[in-house]
């Protein structure tokens, strides 16, 4: 077996050096324990894997808001922002004109993690041009930084004892919880999502009043519907337009789908 | 500074204790007054001091407890507004009442607490009970006389400030004038006179024609405490307005735009995160503003708006962790800041317990932990120590265990003594210095 996940750690531990610029980079360094084969490789995220990260986070913070009490303006115009800022970094280094030359792939699982599953239909809504981007150009990454991410998600925190997935995932929009470990959030997060089987990822969405994802809806709390509860907020993301069936996974996997696939298998 | 006392703000309903969300003196020192997440005021009474019991002087005990505001249901966004208190102000004390704004998401309201010592017995109509008496047993009359009874404090609504605001209040702030006051919430910021309820004045109006274009919105507010035509409010990205509100009934167009050009060299993503200012405060002397971003309190001079006089780091071992604080939203909490009387000390909050004075003349900062087990009556806190790797001395804190679950947002300190209150989750912790308690 190539992967021995054991590392209960998320590589991105590392993201707040790397987002200090000016700062060198550091290694990652032995305080973590890393066991197998991994031992002794001192991966670095690459900074556009972490920017990368950065975007999905916001746009997840963003998508998960409190919809009993009105969300908190100033806390989505200032994730609002930042999603803006990296959006114009990324247009500013080319990586986002490579976008509309891609085509929309199957989703992977790995792009549970990315913006593309959790925003296509609003992005769709609101600007279209950044939909068929986030799948393309996590798409262009694999290729390009293949080696840099199957050395990093070899370290990804992911077999960890299961845990109930509404409260992991929502977990970490409740400002109350989740305060005492930096990483805990993060973790559930992603983990979970990788920790459910393909078909599953289906049953998570589900047709949804569209309208809410309008920008203006989200940061002013107007609803026209629906009124969500803290673990009803995953079954309002509609489905992707192009969900790719599980043999659609396997047959494009390369080594990093590979691990992923192992991770979400176990 | 001595630990003196502990109040646990208690919901009397069972459930146990409530976070405190607000912490705010009245103009004289004598009453201090706390807001809770449920909707409570509960207000605080130094004892007067005592020749005989030195030690027991100005100890603050409860005055009186009231529910200030309820959960309410926005019909029409179906959104609840929550009853927790976001700001409680004091007017300036005019007769033997007291009165207080206090204010939620969307309604500001006007308190009036009075003492009642005495009542009139002797009635020759009514009896003890205020029952009629049967006239044919009145054989003389009397004049009733005060007698004196137990203290009794009564607190009515006098005013209720309604459907002002769209978005949430961060702030009120009491017009030196004495008449009006003005609140504040994301967009907008609200002149209303004390005495009407049903009409207030927009004077600040930040939103744009498309929400879409939104970018930046106000974090608080507050007047001048001598010109009663000025006022500043801060934004999300950092900046701070001074109006004036003769130039025009709008007060769009700043007079003054204080802005401290960003340090290249530690740009990142949350750059403008941890620009973003959650409190300003004027100085007692009103020459000077204090405000507070995340990692650092500035001291603002009113007549130089190209930077700040001084800049005080509250925890700046924070910033190799900011991804790790937006990921859990650490990094939107939002701070107070406080100056002491003199406007010599300035103090904040800070995680894990902590909060930080500086003082501007020495430029020596202390940090304290507000914790039971350091707060035994007339105990001397410690100060306390983050180490960043490196050597570690004992009782120094890492910054990986630092808890960020226990954050001190709002602190206050007496308007002349060296008597502070720290609100930490759901307790109220009231510090005092003995060596030096009176500052003039």
């Amino acid at each position: 077996m190539f992967l021995t996940p054991v590392v209960p750690h998320w590589p991105f531990y590392n993201l707040d050096t790397m987002f200090v610029r000016g700062l060198k980079r550091k290694c990652f360094d032995g305080e973590e324990d890393i066991e197998g084969t991994l031992a002794g490789i001192k991966a670095i995220p690459s900074y556009n894997l972490q920017r990368q990260s950065l975007l999905d986070m916001s746009l997840v913070k963003l998508q998960l808001c409190h919809m009993l009490v009105e969300p908190n303006l100033c806390r989505s115009v200032l994730i609002a922002n930042t999603v803006r800022q990296i959006q114009e970094e990324m247009t500013q280094d080319g990586t986002w004109q490579m976008i509309h030359t891609q085509s929309t792939g199957q989703a992977s699982l790995d792009r549970l993690v990315s913006t593309d599953i959790l925003c296509r239909s609003s992005r769709e809504q609101a600007e279209g041009k950044h939909v068929s981007g986030y799948s393309a150009f996590n798409k262009d990454f694999e290729g390009d930084q293949a080696q840099d991410s199957s050395e990093t998600m070899s370290t990804a925190s992911s077999v960890q004892a299961p845990r109930n997935l509404q409260s992991n995932v929502w977990e970490m929009e409740n400002p109350q919880e989740n305060k005492g470990n930096f990483q805990k959030s993060l973790d559930q997060i992603f983990e979970t999502l990788e920790n459910k089987s393909p078909n599953s990822v289906e049953d998570l969405f589900s047709e949804v009043d569209n309208s809410y994802y309008d920008l203006d809806t989200m940061l002013t709390g107007m609803m026209s519907n629906t009124k969500m509860g803290h673990c009803d907020g995953l079954e309002t993301f509609s489905s992707p337009t192009a969900t790719a069936s599980n043999s659609n996974f396997k047959s494009d996997l390369n080594e990093l789908d590979h691990i992923v696939e192992i991770l979400v298998e176990s | 500074m001595e630990g003196e006392s502990i109040y646990e703000v208690d919901s009397g309903d069972g459930l146990g204790a409530d976070i405190i969300s607000t912490v705010e003196f009245n103009h004289t020192g004598e009453l201090l007054a706390t807001g809770d997440k449920g909707g409570r005021v509960v207000i605080f009474q130094r004892e007067p001091e005592s020749k005989n019991e030195p030690y027991n002087q100005g100890e603050y005990n409860v005055y009186s407890t009231f529910q200030s505001h309820e959960p309410e249901f926005d019909y029409l966004k179906s959104l609840e507004i929550e009853e927790k208190i976001n700001k409680i102000k004091w007017l300036p004390q005019q007769n033997a009442a007291h009165s207080l704004l206090s204010t939620n998401d969307k309604t500001i309201k006007l308190w009036k607490i009075t003492e009642r010592d005495k009542r009139p017995e002797g009635y020759n109509l009514k009896d003890e009970e205020g029952k009629l008496k049967d006239l044919s047993t009145v054989t003389s009359l009397q004049v009733p006389v005060l007698k004196p009874m137990d203290l009794m404090v009564e607190v009515t609504p006098r005013r209720i400030f309604a459907n002002g605001h769209t978005y949430h209040v961060n702030s009120i702030s009491v017009n030196s004038d004495c008449e009006t006051y003005m609140s504040a919430d994301d967009l907008r910021i609200n002149l209303w006179h004390l005495a009407i309820t049903d009409r207030s004045f927009n004077i600040v109006d930040i939103k744009p024609a498309n929400m879409e274009d939104l970018t930046e919105v106000i974090t608080a507010s507050e007047f001048h405490p001598h010109h009663c035509n000025l006022f500043v409010y801060s934004s999300s990205k950092g900046s701070l307005r001074l109006c004036d509100m003769r130039a025009s009934a709008l007060c769009d167009k700043h007079s003054k735009l204080y802005e401290e050009p960003e340090d290249p060299s530690n740009r990142s993503f949350f750059s403008e995160i941890i620009s973003s200012v959650s409190d300003v405060k004027f100085s007692h002397s009103g020459r000077y503003m204090l405000t507070r971003d995340y990692l650092t309190v500035k001291v603002w001079d009113l007549n130089m708006e190209t930077k700040p006089v001084e800049t005080y780091q509250v925890h700046d071992y924070l910033r190799s962790k900011l991804c790790s604080l937006y990921e859990n939203d650490c990094i939107f909490d939002k701070f107070e800041c406080a100056w002491n009387g003199s406007d010599s000390v300035i103090m904040t909050g800070a995680y894990n317990n902590f909060f930080r004075m500086f003082d501007r003349n020495t430029k020596r900062d202390v940090t304290l932990e507000a914790s039971r087990e350091s707060s035994k009556p007339r105990a001397i806190l410690k100060p306390r120590r983050v180490c960043v790797g490196g050597k570690r001395r004992k009782d120094d804190i890492s910054v990986d265990s630092l808890d960020f679950t226990k954050k001190i947002l709002h602190t206050a300190w007496h308007p002349t003594e060296n008597i502070i209150a720290i609100a930490a989750t759901n307790n109220l912790y009231i510090f005092q210095d003995k060596v030096n308690s009176e500052m003039h």
